[in-house]
């Protein structure tokens, strides 16, 4: 039996006109092909400036992809009813910050057509699954950045997603705050769920991954299950392969 | 493949899509398109409720309308006039500004705070967003003016011992749906214009300008040259009469209520006319890069 892709990416490319004079426009994406299935922790890797979040944007529908397709459950990205399934982190709080994290939960519950006694259900073992449970009923500006995001990983469950898009999870958090993100994602894929995340943590993601994609300059430079890499590029770790992929060395031998 | 067919497909792929035990209800599209629209109208009215200056306006303009509706200068009917229009004008300025205020920054809120993005990567269209920002906008002004105009009737039938419930009524309906117009312009207007605070002073000097002069523009066309004349007309046609709506007089000299079919064309007029502005701003909006 072959498993269907939850995510595939065909031939996508992404052009952004820039701002600044003579620059014209800039390809974010270069034809990019990827494959997420079912159950997999899928790293997507890569510097800054790579194309990750160019690729996340089109995956979530915030940009129209200049060429190719992306589909989420088989479901061109173009159509919302695609993110049906799929629950999403971004990197930074982004959150009305007036409500409260009940409130919040159960705004994107009734976007996602729980029932009502379901979305309380759900609330209540979400909050207590971030540890918001005592500061449910508290407007999100009096919390911490590490509550909001709580609050951000808890919004990304309300559906009880089969895909997570985790946009840099960890990133801001105290040591005890990735800890608690890595325990999620763990639990997470021990449900069965398939999760796709960029991070700049690379130990955190030779932890949890399953396979990584290696993302330079637009194009997808390698792409396989972390200790494959490791042994292909004879490195000792995925820092290492990371590195030598992006060609770290030669750039800071020739500077 | 047909534009049938292909929805059919959408709604379909939704009621399957739910995984088992998710809880997910497999609502029809429309249902789901209101349940939508209504929940990001429930968060607007939300924030209104918590923000301080909208207090403040709604407030100050319940305490001046007692105060004044509830000042007595000696019985005389004039003068008794004189403060429910007074009472009026200020609840038509107020209902302006808190529509006004509150449509323009709706999106660009959104996109300054980002809380766009959490909110695009549901299940939500643009169109879905842009129509729960105008129904939570709309459903508030709403709320206030009922408010306002359950002080008026209240207190002018106190004063005058007149309950004009029926022309209290359509008064109310007709600006709520004014209002309609105002916001669903003003929601076109933050797409268009960069900042909140140039759509804020452009809505309020074209609102201004149309429930001021609006009804004087054919006159102006008959007495100007050709091409000019007809630009003027054109316009004269064009702008929705919001001047169409200021019954105030109604209420002012207890006159009764106007014919209901006059009332019913003049809410499928505003209805219309902030349907097409709302149309325009789905558009833009859809075309418009989040990033």
């Amino acid at each position: 039996m072959t498993l269907e892709p939850i995510l595939k990416v065909d031939n996508l490319q992404v052009e952004y006109r820039t701002r600044e004079m003579g620059q014209g426009i800039k390809q974010a994406v270069k034809g990019l092909n990827l494959s997420v299935l079912s159950g997999e922790v899928f790293g997507f890797l890569g510097p800054n400036g790579a194309g990750k979040t160019s690729t996340m944007n089109v995956l979530l529908g915030f940009v129209a992809p200049t060429s190719g397709n992306a589909f989420l459950f088989g479901v061109n990205v173009r159509e919302p009813i695609a993110r049906q399934r799929i629950g999403y982190l971004p990197e930074l709080t982004y959150y009305y910050k007036f409500l409260t994290a009940e409130e919040i939960l159960r705004f994107y519950a009734k976007i996602f057509g729980l029932s009502r006694n379901v979305a309380e259900q759900r609330i209540d073992a979400i909050l207590k699954l971030v540890e918001l449970e005592q500061a449910r009923k508290r407007p999100i500006r009096t919390y911490s950045k590490g509550m909001q995001q709580r609050v951000g990983l808890a919004q990304a469950l309300i559906n009880n997603p089969d895909l997570l898009i985790l946009d840099e999870p960890t990133s801001g958090l105290d040591p005890i705050g990735r800890m608690k993100v890595r325990e999620i994602i763990q639990r997470l894929k021990n449900e069965g769920k398939t999760v796709f995340f960029s991070s700049h943590e690379l130990g955190e993601v030779e932890t949890v991954c399953d396979r990584v994609g290696i993302l330079v300059d637009g194009q997808l430079k390698a792409e396989g299950p972390v200790a494959e890499l490791v042994r292909t590029h004879q490195c000792s770790t995925l820092e290492q392969v990371f590195l030598k992929i992006i060609d770290y060395a030669d750039k800071s031998a020739a500077a | 493949m047909s534009v049938t067919k292909t929805l059919k497909t959408v709604i379909d792929f939704r009621r399957d899509i739910a995984p088992i035990g998710s809880g997910l209800t497999g609502r029809s599209g429309a249902a789901s398109a209101w349940a939508n629209v209504s929940a990001i109208g429930g968060v607007v009215i939300k924030e209104l409720c918590r923000r301080k200056d909208f207090y403040v306006l709604f407030v100050l303009t319940a305490l001046i309308t007692l105060a004044m509706a509830s000042a007595s200068f000696f019985n005389e009917t004039k003068t008794v006039r004189a403060v429910k229009e007074l009472c009026l004008l200020l609840v038509w300025v107020s209902s302006l500004v808190i529509a006004v205020t509150t449509a323009a920054r709706q999106i660009p809120a959104e996109r300054e705070n980002r809380t766009l993005f959490p909110l695009l990567a549901k299940p939500v269209t643009r169109a879905e967003v842009i129509l729960g920002k105008f129904w939570g906008c709309w459903l508030a002004t709403g709320l206030t003016l009922l408010v306002f105009y359950l002080f008026f009737v209240v207190i002018g039938a106190t004063r005058d011992g007149q309950w004009p419930i029926a022309a209290s009524f359509q008064a109310l309906t007709l600006h709520w749906f004014m209002l309609g117009i105002v916001i669903a312009m003003t929601a076109l207007g933050s797409l268009v214009f960069a900042a909140p605070s140039s759509n804020n002073t452009i809505t309020f000097v074209l609102v201004l300008g149309i429930l001021l002069l609006g009804r004087h523009l054919n006159k102006v066309a008959l007495r100007l040259d050709e091409p000019l004349q007809t630009i003027v007309y054109a316009v004269y046609y064009v702008i929705p009469h919001l001047e169409l709506y200021d019954v105030r007089d109604l209420l002012v000299h207890n006159w009764g209520s106007i014919p209901w079919l006059i009332w019913f064309a003049a809410i499928g007029y505003a209805t219309v006319y902030a349907g097409f502005f709302l149309f325009g701003a789905c558009l833009i909006f859809k075309r418009k890069p989040v990033i």
